[in-house]
């Protein structure tokens, strides 16, 4: 009984730290323009600006692109996490918190599940736009629903590196600037060209780092092509980036509230 | 164990962050229904008593009861009888006042918050700007707003670090009668401080620290009794007649208060010692400016006694 109303306390705390968080992202006229319509205007240029350009052989540049833009999305997306996480240890909140007879892991939860709420949200606009513009997936059912695991669970471990700056940062400006190597990232992948027209030595990073097996996966199972391994190099990576940055993120977390 | 009329109890607390200690064998208790006030300068240790209290950090050494119960091992309980109001007003600048109070009546699992809230809007002179963001607040709103919150789950100890650090002087006194009327409903109020006229005005108790330690400790006047009476400022014209007079008057004791060119005596209130020390700056040809008989404040008391501490470190 005692522990069936503490899940029942977590979740309705968690639920309610999460709905302050929504609110934050909703009233952020910032923080939609940065999440929602810069990758919308990444999306644009590459199709419409830097797209003639590219070979990408038998594929279409947008179908090429679409599943960068969705990894740009989310990377963009999480530094606001870490920036809003920071606000409030910083500006005294989660002393509040701490202080109030509530579940601890509601604190985090709210702020987490913000995040991969809200990114969720974003990528399906960017999506539709992408539709909009020529856009075209082949996949079945099946195929979406892996495409949504894994997406689901790269935003997870995204938010769990956000959670791990936002409260290691001093200041709300330190806290997002993660977010820049994990864009770069994006940029030496074959998100937005493909690898095989890099120089050797920055086509051996690309090709190891682990946005490529993502972007690869992600991008073979909307085009309804073979995946070969790439799926499960992907879901490696995230959940070892996943599990190594919760540990990180939990340690700091206790350091700061003992 | 404990007395029931007996709201914290505080012995041989320690605590060090990093090789430096902050608090330094802390020993006291507060009544139930009281205002304790915690003075002492910044980095007095102030805030870290508070964190303890309020089981945001652990001690290294001795224990702390709130209400009865350990701030280490039954930190669920203490949660339950506490609220916090930090240094910086804890308040959600994106949402308005209202959502504020809401959210924690929520996270609180209060039955009706929304009328609670509306009647501490209210009592707090809130009801106005209820609906407005809170980043729109004065300073002193938020502070109301944010006692306002610690309030909500009616607390029978509320925690309150510098209630009134940065805010302008109606606010403050606005926030005073806020914790004397608390008080008087039978909550108790622990305080920190580093304005000695607020302790005066407030606290039934209060206890100086200086470098993690409690230098004195009793009533505002208690404290005041430390110092002798018949305490007198001597204004001179310039730096060398002050010097001159400092050298003249070497058996009182006599601090030196330089940037206004003043000395500050301490007597025994007699008229003898005031026409003796008059007499040897006549007798010496020095005009005194300006002369002033002052009687003490906790201000004095305060430094007198972190004076004397600094004193003996410089010996050690």
């Amino acid at each position: 009984m005692i522990i069936i109303s503490g899940i029942k306390r977590n979740f309705s705390d968690t639920a309610v730290m999460s709905g302050r968080m929504m609110r934050h992202t909703f009233r952020s006229i910032d923080t939609l323009i940065t999440v929602v319509a810069m990758p919308i205007m990444m999306l644009l240029l590459f199709v419409y600006v830097f797209g003639g350009a590219m070979n990408t052989g038998s594929i279409d540049y947008i179908n090429f692109l679409v599943p960068g833009i969705v990894l740009f999305t989310i990377a963009s997306g999480v530094a606001y996490t870490a920036v809003r996480l920071n606000n409030d240890v910083t500006a005294g909140i989660f002393d509040r918190f701490y202080s109030m007879p509530i579940s601890k892991s509601s604190i985090l939860g709210g702020h987490v599940l913000n995040s991969v709420v809200f990114n969720m949200f974003s990528v399906i606009l960017v999506l539709l736009v992408a539709l909009l513009i020529g856009f075209r997936p082949e996949a079945g059912l099946a195929e979406w629903l892996i495409v949504i695991g894994i997406v689901l669970l790269f935003t997870l471990a995204m938010t769990w590196v956000a959670v791990t700056f936002g409260l290691l940062a001093n200041s709300s400006e330190g806290a997002g600037v993660f977010a820049y190597p994990m864009l770069a990232l994006l940029f030496i992948s074959s998100a937005f060209v493909p690898t095989e027209s890099m120089p050797g030595i920055v086509r051996a990073f690309a090709e190891h780092q682990p946005m490529t097996p993502l972007i690869e996966a992600v991008r073979s199972l909307l085009m309804n092509e073979p995946v070969g391994n790439n799926a499960l190099i992907a879901v490696i990576w995230c959940v070892g980036i996943l599990i190594a940055f919760y540990i990180a993120a939990m340690q700091i977390y206790k350091c700061k509230a003992a | 164990m404990i007395k029931t009329d007996t709201a914290i109890s505080v012995i041989g607390l320690e605590k060090s962050f990093k090789n430096v200690k902050v608090l330094q064998n802390i020993n006291f208790t507060v009544r139930k229904g009281s205002i304790f006030a915690l003075l002492g300068s910044n980095g007095a240790g102030k805030t870290t008593t508070i964190k303890i209290l309020s089981t945001l950090i652990k001690p290294d050494q001795g224990s702390a009861q709130v209400c009865g119960f350990d701030v280490v091992r039954q930190p669920h309980q203490v949660r339950e009888e506490i609220s916090l109001t930090g240094q910086n007003a804890a308040v959600d600048g994106v949402l308005t006042g209202r959502e504020n109070l809401r959210l924690i009546g929520k996270l609180r699992h209060l039955p009706d918050t929304n009328k609670k809230a509306d009647a501490l809007l209210e009592r707090f002179d809130l009801l106005e700007a209820a609906d407005r963001r809170v980043a729109t607040y004065s300073g002193g709103m938020r502070r109301r707003l944010d006692l306002s919150m610690s309030l909500l789950g009616t607390p029978s100890v509320v925690f309150l670090d510098e209630p009134t650090t940065g805010l302008d002087p109606q606010s403050r006194i606005t926030m005073w009668k806020i914790i004397k009327d608390l008080a008087h409903s039978g909550v108790t109020v622990f305080l920190t401080t580093q304005y000695l006229d607020e302790a005066d005005q407030l606290a039934d108790q209060i206890f100086i620290l200086d470098k993690g330690k409690i230098v004195a400790e009793g009533t505002a006047s208690e404290l005041k009794k430390l110092l002798p009476h018949g305490h007198i400022e001597l204004r001179f014209r310039n730096e060398k007649e002050v010097q001159t007079a400092h050298n003249l008057l070497g058996d009182y004791k006599v601090s030196l208060d330089g940037e206004n060119q003043a000395l500050i005596v301490t007597t025994d209130g007699s008229i003898k010692q005031m026409t003796d020390i008059l007499n040897r700056l006549q007798n010496a040809g020095l005009s005194v400016a300006e002369f002033a008989q002052k009687l003490p404040t906790l201000e004095d008391v305060f430094l007198t006694i972190i004076g004397e501490n600094q004193g003996k470190e410089y010996v050690k």
